[in-house]
Parts: C-alpha cells; sequence; structure tokens
C-alpha cells in the first residue's frame, strides 16, 4: 500500500520545485495565455464585412429593400464598381470582391429569382457566404416566396459565434498539452539529473513516486483551467451556463487523465528533452485533429472513430461544450466522466508497472 | 553485515563484475579501489539494490536483498557519485525531504545528524540554497542527507573526487566516526593515500578482484613502502598473469 507520508514528502518537494523553478511557471502561466490569445483570433471561422458587388438590374422598392437587407447584416459589405467592371470573373481575379449579387429587370414583380456568384477559391469561406446569403434571403423572403417554409430555431449559439465553439477547446487542448508536460518533464529531469538514483535507493514504491508527482498538478492544472477560462470569457464574451461545481469536478477528472498521461511517457522518455517532444506529439495533433474540436468524430472514417475513443479530450469536450454552452449538468456528463476515471486508472497502474525500480 | 557469493553483473557480452565475494563486518571501513571502469561503481550499485546482480547473491544483516529489498533499503545510506541533492531546494529541505521518503519524523533525523552537521560545520548553511553552496559543501551535505534515517550500513561511491585535501581529511574524520558508533562504511576511491584509512580494501581490475585484505599486510606481502606502490605493484603482476 502506498504510504501517505512518503507520498507527501515527495508532493511537498514538488511544490518548492513549482514554487521556485521559473520555467514551470512560464509553462504554467505564459503558455496558456500566450496560446489562448494566438489560437484564439487566429482561429476565427467567421466571415466578417465580405466584399460584394451588387449589380441591380430593377431598381425599385424590392431590389432596394432586398440590397439592404445585405447591408444591414455584419457579414457583408458592398464593394461600389463602375458598371463597365461588372464581369465576374474579372472582380474575382483582381479580388475587389468575393461575391457578387445580380438582382433581373422583373425582380419583385414576374420575377423572384437573384444570382449569387461566389469565388470559391476558399472553399470554406464560399460555403459560409453561401449559407449568410441564403440566410438573408429567406428571411427576408417573407411573403414573396410560396411553398415550404423551413424556420430554423437555433440554439445555445444562436448568433453562430465561433469563439463558443473554440474557447471551450482551446481550454481542452491547452490543459492536455500543459499536463502531460508538467508530470513528464518533472520525472524525466530527476532521471537526468541523478536524483532518481538517490530516490530508488530508498523504500519509496513506484506508485508513492508517481502519485506524489501527480498531487501538486492537479491543483495547478485546476488553476490553470481557470486561468483559460477567465480569460476566455473576458476576450471572447463565451457563455458560462452550466454550475462552477460541475466544471471544477469534470476539469479534475480531465486534468488527473492527463497527469496521469504525462507520467506514461516519462516511463519512455529518458531525458527531459525526449518527455517534451512526446508530451507534445501525443497532445497537441491528436486533440486537434481527433477530439471532434475541429473536425466532427461523426464524419470520420470508422477507424479513425475508434481511435478518438482513447483521446482524452474527446470526452472533456462533450462535457466543457455542455456545460458552458448548454448548462449541462452531472446527470448528462456522467458517461463521458466515467470514461476519463476508466482512462486515468488504466494509464497510472501501466505506468507504475512500467516504472523501473532499479537502474537499467 | 553485508555478505557477497560470487557476484556477477554482465551488461550483454561484457562482464562488469567478475565473481566478487565480500564479507563486511559492523563497524568496518571497506575500501573499493581501481581505476575507472574497473567496477566499483557496479558492484556499489548492487550491493545498495539499483542494481540486480546477473548471478551470486547479496544478504544485508541475513536477509536476502532481492527478496527482502524494503526492510533491507531502510538499513542502506548512499551517496552517489554524481552530486544529486535538489539545488533549488534549501539545503535543510533536502535533508527534510529524505527523511521523509524513509518515514522518518524530521525531529528525529535531526536527531540523527547532529553531531555530523556540528563535525562538519554545516549547521550556519542549512538555509542556504544547495545549487549556491561550494562543492566542498554540496559534498558534505550529500553525505549527511544519506544518513537522515540512521543506517547502520553507508555506501560512499567516490565521496572525496572534487574536494580539496583539507576537506578530503574532514571526510575521512567523520567516516571514522561513523564506523566508531557501529556503522559499516563502504566507499569507494580512486585516491591511493585515501586506502590508508581504511581497515580493508579490494583492489578490483576489469571486474575482478585482485588483492583484498588489511592496507599494512597487503603492503608487507607485495613489499610495498606505500598504497600507491601497492597499487601499481599489483595491477602489474596482475597484467603479466593475464598476459
Amino acid at each position: 500500500m502506498p504510504n501517505l507520508s512518503r507520498i507527501h514528502a515527495i508532493a511537498q518537494k514538488e511544490v518548492f520545485h513549482i514554487l521556485r523553478d521559473s520555467r514551470t511557471l512560464v509553462i504554467i502561466i505564459l503558455m496558456p495565455l500566450l496560446q489562448l490569445i494566438i489560437f484564439g483570433y487566429a482561429m476565427n471561422m467567421e466571415l466578417r464585412q465580405v466584399p460584394l458587388v451588387v449589380q441591380d438590374n430593377a431598381l425599385n422598392g424590392a431590389s432596394r429593400a432586398l440590397i439592404d437587407a445585405f447591408i444591414h447584416t455584419d457579414y457583408f459589405q458592398v464593394v461600389p464598381l463602375a458598371a463597365k467592371q461588372l464581369e465576374p470573373q474579372s472582380i474575382f481575379q483582381t479580388r475587389k470582391a468575393q461575391a457578387t449579387l445580380s438582382i433581373p429587370k422583373e425582380f419583385g414583380n414576374s420575377d423572384t429569382a437573384v444570382y449569387l456568384e461566389i469565388d470559391a477559391s476558399d472553399p470554406n469561406s464560399a460555403q459560409l457566404i453561401q449559407n449568410y446569403a441564403t440566410g438573408i434571403v429567406s428571411s427576408f423572403r417573407g411573403s414573396v416566396a410560396a411553398g415550404i417554409d423551413l424556420r430554423p430555431l437555433i440554439l445555445y449559439n444562436p448568433d453562430m459565434k465561433s469563439s463558443f465553439f473554440f474557447v471551450p477547446g482551446l481550454i481542452a487542448m491547452i490543459l492536455v498539452m500543459i499536463c502531460a508536460l508538467l508530470t513528464s518533464i518533472s520525472i524525466s529531469r530527476e532521471k537526468e539529473m541523478g536524483s532518481m538514483e538517490q530516490i530508488l535507493v530508498s523504500p519509496v514504491s513506484a506508485s508513492e513516486i508517481l502519485l506524489g508527482k501527480v498531487l501538486p498538478y492537479i491543483l495547478l492544472g485546476l488553476l490553470d483551467a481557470l486561468l483559460i477560462l477567465g480569460v476566455g470569457m473576458l476576450l471572447f464574451q463565451v457563455p458560462f451556463r452550466g454550475e462552477f461545481v460541475v466544471f471544477l469536478l469534470f476539469t479534475f477528472l480531465y486534468v488527473l487523465t492527463s497527469l496521469c498521461l504525462g507520467l506514461l511517457v516519462s516511463t519512455v522518455a529518458k531525458t527531459q528533452q525526449a518527455a517534451m517532444m512526446m508530451a507534445l506529439g501525443i497532445t497537441l495533433l491528436p486533440t486537434l485533429l481527433l477530439s471532434g474540436y475541429m473536425f466532427p468524430i461523426s464524419s470520420m472514417p470508422p477507424v479513425l472513430q475508434k481511435l478518438t475513443l482513447v483521446i482524452p479530450a474527446r470526452y472533456y469536450l462533450q462535457i466543457i461544450r455542455g456545460i458552458m454552452l448548454k448548462g449541462n449538468g452531472v446527470q448528462h456528463l456522467f458517461q463521458a466522466g466515467l470514461s476519463l476515471v476508466i482512462m486515468s486508472a488504466v494509464m497510472l497502474l501501466v505506468a507504475a508497472r512500467r516504472f523501473k525500480l532499479r537502474l537499467s | 553485515m553485508i555478505h557477497t557469493i560470487d557476484l556477477v553483473k554482465e551488461f550483454g557480452s561484457f562482464r562488469a563484475v567478475d565473481n566478487i565475494n565480500l564479507d563486511i563486518a559492523k563497524g568496518e571501513i571497506f575500501g573499493f579501489l581501481g581505476a575507472n571502469g574497473a567496477g566499483k561503481t557496479t558492484t556499489i550499485r548492487m550491493l545498495c539494490g539499483l542494481l540486480l546482480p546477473s548471478s551470486g547473491s547479496i544478504t544485508v544483516d541475513g536477509l536476502d536483498i532481492a527478496k527482502h529489498s524494503e526492510q533491507v533499503k531502510h538499513k542502506i545510506g548512499y551517496m552517489s557519485q554524481k552530486f544529486s541533492l535538489y539545488p533549488d531546494l534549501k539545503a535543510i529541505e533536502n535533508l527534510e525531504f529524505y527523511a521523509g521518503i524513509y518515514k522518518v519524523p524530521f525531529k528525529k533525523a535531526l536527531a540523527n545528524i547532529r553531531d555530523v552537521v556540528d563535525q562538519f560545520g554545516l549547521t550556519d548553511i542549512l538555509s542556504s540554497i544547495t545549487g549556491d553552496l561550494p562543492m566542498g559543501y554540496k559534498q558534505r551535505l550529500s553525505l549527511v542527507a544519506a544518513l537522515v534515517h540512521d543506517p547502520p550500513l553507508v555506501f560512499l561511491d567516490e565521496p572525496t573526487s572534487g574536494v580539496d585535501p583539507q576537506a578530503r581529511r574532514e571526510f575521512w574524520q567523520v567516516i571514522n566516526d561513523l564506523a566508531q558508533t557501529g556503522k559499516s562504511v563502504i566507499v569507494s576511491t580512486h585516491f591511493m593515500d585515501e586506502a590508508e584509512y581504511c581497515h580493508r580494501v579490494i583492489v578490483m581490475q576489469d571486474g575482478r578482484e585482485v588483492v583484498l585484505g588489511k592496507p599494512a599486510e597487503l603492503k608487507d606481502q607485495h613489499q610495498a613502502g606505500s598504497m600507491q606502490e601497492l597499487f601499481l605493484r599489483v595491477l602489474g603482476e596482475n597484467n603479466a598473469k593475464s598476459v
């Protein structure tokens, strides 16, 4: 059985390291803030002020009302162009606009069609432009069109702000990265410095070393989570609809899972450099690509879908988006939380087994 | 106190330690002599449980170290060749940490090391950051850290390398006093003059025992005036034998 006083001795020493080592503090405070700010502003998926050229051949009340509808959103900005420049091909070639809207002569009377041409050299933007335009037209249409009328009700993020989507995702990504880095570096540093040899001569067991290392970092991980959440809410106006206690509880589980991942790395890596590379390698890209953060899991090929089951961020993303945007409680997040508990337990056990109490 | 039978350590096809038999008594100062790579450190690492022997057995106080690893570890103090206290901790925090992992209440640990701390003149530097201390103090502190749990068996792997002659003498005074209180001290060194302070020494070469015995008797047997001379002579004879 692991002995509490030994775990306490190791944990206490670890706290001294953290408080006195400026590098750890940089990892804990500066790295998440920088990432949040850089990612936060760079990963903006919305389009604003798309340059639009309008060719109004009707020049009547209906056509002006339609153009007004476009202008009054934040999405489009009408670029005034002389008549001879109105060839869509040359407009796109010279990048004067990303879309053109032509309104036929009889619009509002016998003709109800309007034509939108979009520059799709960036397909994602093109898709968004189409969606925005369709939205504007369908809400403008009102009485004009007959037939089926689809009236979508958009929940949780009615303005479809992408900050609502990336801030929770960033919390998931930054936490797993930082936590895995912290534990893996802290153990490989002892190996590199030779102090691990002194510890191994003592009667300390592998599980005592690992637990002593993890405990102080749980607190740091939670502090980091609060920091990212706070700054994220402040800078990007993301709502927090759930309960704070639920957030703390499930974030604790995620931090624990991430720290155990770092422990696992440290049983393989012999130097701090190797530990750092490995920890970043197994957290950064997999979290970005396979957690459902950037790309929906349901649209991945079946093999990759299976692979996402071992990505801790996959579960935490459900949790954090659920808490922040939907106000989920424990009853909604139970399964994802349980998955994190199982992952931590398995990794801790494997790390304790792999951890060698002798030199090789 | 510690007893080995046919101790062997192989790394792949390389035999780092070859059939070493030792029987070290309570209160004895036992020296490991030999050039770098002779197998001293590897032997010491096996004796304190850091490396598993390829074959042979080790008992400490009658306990097999493979079977009673935890019990044996409480009896062992170890100061490694490389300085390995935490440089960012205060000296006293390092000691508190080692007391903690040996489950010794810190008050008791301080009592255990009080004499050595006084002897070394460390009282005033205990609240300094370890990394800021001069090398000589770091070495002394490493030895003190190996004693917090009052182990009956102390391993010192080249404790005096990089220490000035004055400090070396002080170190040996402490080692002598430890032996007086009944501790067995196992020391490796490549300073031949230091071998004179040992009760018995083993001279190793290529993982094997070349000679083992009391310094005075060994010098007599090989008609050597000093340990330095003895060392060169026995290694020379050994090389001549193996050619």
